[in-house]
């Protein structure tokens, strides 16, 4: 379970690299630790929530700060600014209300970072327009009807969202088959997206 | 495992919460573990409502190995090799710190001139016990049920003496339901007649009512799977129904013999006190109505376990002390283990809670 910060998924890799040494850090829907464990290795103060019991055991008997939890339901126990970042990774499109999610994000901390599958992607457009059914790719890859993604999002909606919710967006990243790739028409080429938020 | 036994008397008179104090107080206590040079390495284990501070050495009266010895040892999670285990008879109790059937100043057992305690009388006592071992600060407080009570009441009301603290099927307050089956086994207590308003002592002892209450505990201590698992509807050394009040069925002979079994090792009227200190916690209450405040400042970190089986300290109970501790911005952990056994899987056999607790204690 544990990685070196080098083997982190791509849009971890980022946002380790991105955080200040000694940050106060919520990570929510953490999983496995990855990188709480990172941001651990910078000396930052990391706490998580977790939904999944099994990751949770994980962390834990690793020593990580994780609370068994419904980000939906439980970041309002949190109080206003209490952490430097709040990080939710792979996470909003699977949120309830992922308008009120980030909300509580920007709440919770002082900057946030977000990343999450491209549902705006050629690959995917293409499955829906030529194979006229749900998309199945590599950045979606569970079926409609057991996906736990319930809000699907692109870039630009989450742009949209971000300027409702007055957040401004700091910096941004994009990947397509793990790597970084540039800015240029991101919302049909990346397949996952990175921004760092403040508000 | 090797263990050392000790009692200490403590130097001065204890106050109690309910007012006054108690004079002379005696704890009763296992260690197990090297103390290191500078005193880092301590673990105070905190016992639940019957439980004692044979926490890994055998039961000095049934003889049985000691009611955590699947944890605390050498290479254990809870491991004596690195660690200073302390294990101290809570006040109130029988096995050998002050309770009521321990002698008052006039010479007499107590009995029911015991003053009524509460948790935190108890662990008031267990920090007078750290102050004669020399201990500042130890490395973590564990405790389970009423241990965990303690280890909370520590955090809340001592936070600069421990690092850690780690609360296992647990509560911050008892719950209507808690105080009454409690009700329901002092009463049983009071009602058998060899009671005698607590003056049995050097005479027959409310066996009976005792082992009344111990059984309708130990329902509270299992998960209705459990006890189908278990016993189901299966009779016991019989194949029909006697069409009588024997104990036809299983789970009854079972019980009985958890009952009078109990009735061997622990003291009727340390059980209405102690169950009475129990139904008296609230930890909100004692920090102005509000659980976070109790937390507040609590450089500690934190780990609460609950088991989804455990109707007697239920998940929700554990995920209100966590979401206090969470505004309180306090370092906690939380995870609701899933084990068929009820509340009393803190004790047996859960590979996962081995793991958590030997992550957490680092």
């Amino acid at each position: 379970m544990s990685h070196p910060a080098t083997e982190l998924r791509p849009d971890l890799a980022v946002i380790a690299d991105q955080i200040e040494p000694g940050s106060r850090v919520l990570d929510i829907g953490c999983g496995d630790g990855a990188l709480m464990l990172a941001l651990r290795e910078k000396a930052c103060d990391v706490r998580g929530i977790e939904i999944d019991g099994a990751c949770v055991e994980r962390c834990v008997s690793q020593g990580l700060s994780v609370v068994q939890g419904d980000a939906d339901r439980d970041l309002g126990d949190y109080p206003d600014k209490g952490f430097d970042y709040a990080v939710l990774s792979q996470t909003l499109q699977t949120a309830e209300r992922p308008d009120r999610m980030l909300g509580e994000l920007l709440r919770v901390g002082n900057r946030a970072f977000v990343s999450f599958p491209n549902f705006a992607h050629w690959r995917t457009r293409a499955a829906l327009m030529f194979g006229g059914r749900m998309p199945v790719t590599r950045a979606i890859p569970v079926s409609w009807y057991e996906t736990q993604n319930i809000h699907h999002v692109t870039i630009l909606d989450f742009r949209d969202l971000a300027a409702e919710k007055g957040a401004t967006i700091e910096r941004d990243w994009y990947f397509a088959k793990e790597r970084p790739i540039g800015r240029l028409a991101a919302n049909s080429r990346a397949e996952f997206a990175v921004f760092e938020l403040a508000r | 495992m090797s263990a050392t036994s000790q009692t200490i008397t403590l130097p001065g008179p204890l106050p109690l919460d309910g007012g006054g104090d108690l004079a002379r107080v005696e704890v009763a206590l296992e260690t197990y573990g090297e103390l290191n040079a500078d005193r880092s390495n301590a673990i105070l284990l905190c016992h639940a409502l019957t439980g004692d501070q044979y926490v890994a050495s055998a039961h000095p009266i049934t003889g049985k190995p000691g009611w955590w010895e699947r944890m605390v040892g050498p290479g254990k999670p809870i491991d004596t090799d690195r660690f200073h285990v302390i294990c101290a008879n809570v006040i109130g109790s029988c096995m050998g710190s002050t309770g009521p059937a321990s002698a008052a100043p006039d010479g007499a057992p107590y009995a029911m001139r015991f003053p009524v305690i509460t948790i935190r009388d108890m662990v008031r006592a267990h920090v007078g016990l750290l102050d004669a071992l020399g201990i500042d600060r130890l490395h973590a407080v564990v405790g389970g049920s009423m241990g965990g009570m303690q280890a909370l009441s520590l955090a809340a009301n001592w936070p600069e003496r421990t690092a850690r603290v780690l609360v296992i099927a647990s509560t911050s307050r008892h719950s209507a339901q808690n105080i009454a089956f409690h009700e329901l086994g002092r009463q049983a207590i009071m009602a058998d007649p060899r009671w005698k308003q607590g003056n049995y002592y050097g005479g027959e002892a409310p066996d009976n009512g005792l082992a009344v209450a111990r059984m309708a505990a130990h329902i509270t201590y299992l998960s209705e799977e459990a006890l189908t698992g278990k016993f189901g509807r299966n009779l016991q050394d019989r194949d029909a129904k006697s069409f009588g009040f024997d104990a036809d069925f299983q789970v009854e002979s079972y019980l009985r013999y958890q009952g009078s079994g109990f009735t061997r090792r622990f003291d009727a009227n340390s059980y209405l006190y102690i169950t009475r200190a129990m139904d008296y916690f609230d930890l909100a209450e004692e920090h102005g109505g509000r659980l976070a405040n109790a937390f507040a400042g609590a450089d500690a970190r934190f780990c609460l376990v609950s088991f989804d089986s455990d109707w007697l300290y239920p998940t929700s109970e554990s995920r209100h002390v966590v979401h206090a501790l969470n505004a309180a911005g306090a370092a906690v952990s939380f995870v609701e283990l899933s084990a068929p056994h009820g509340h009393d899987s803190f004790l047996l056999d859960v590979p996962a809670l081995d793991r958590v607790i030997g992550g957490f204690l680092g």
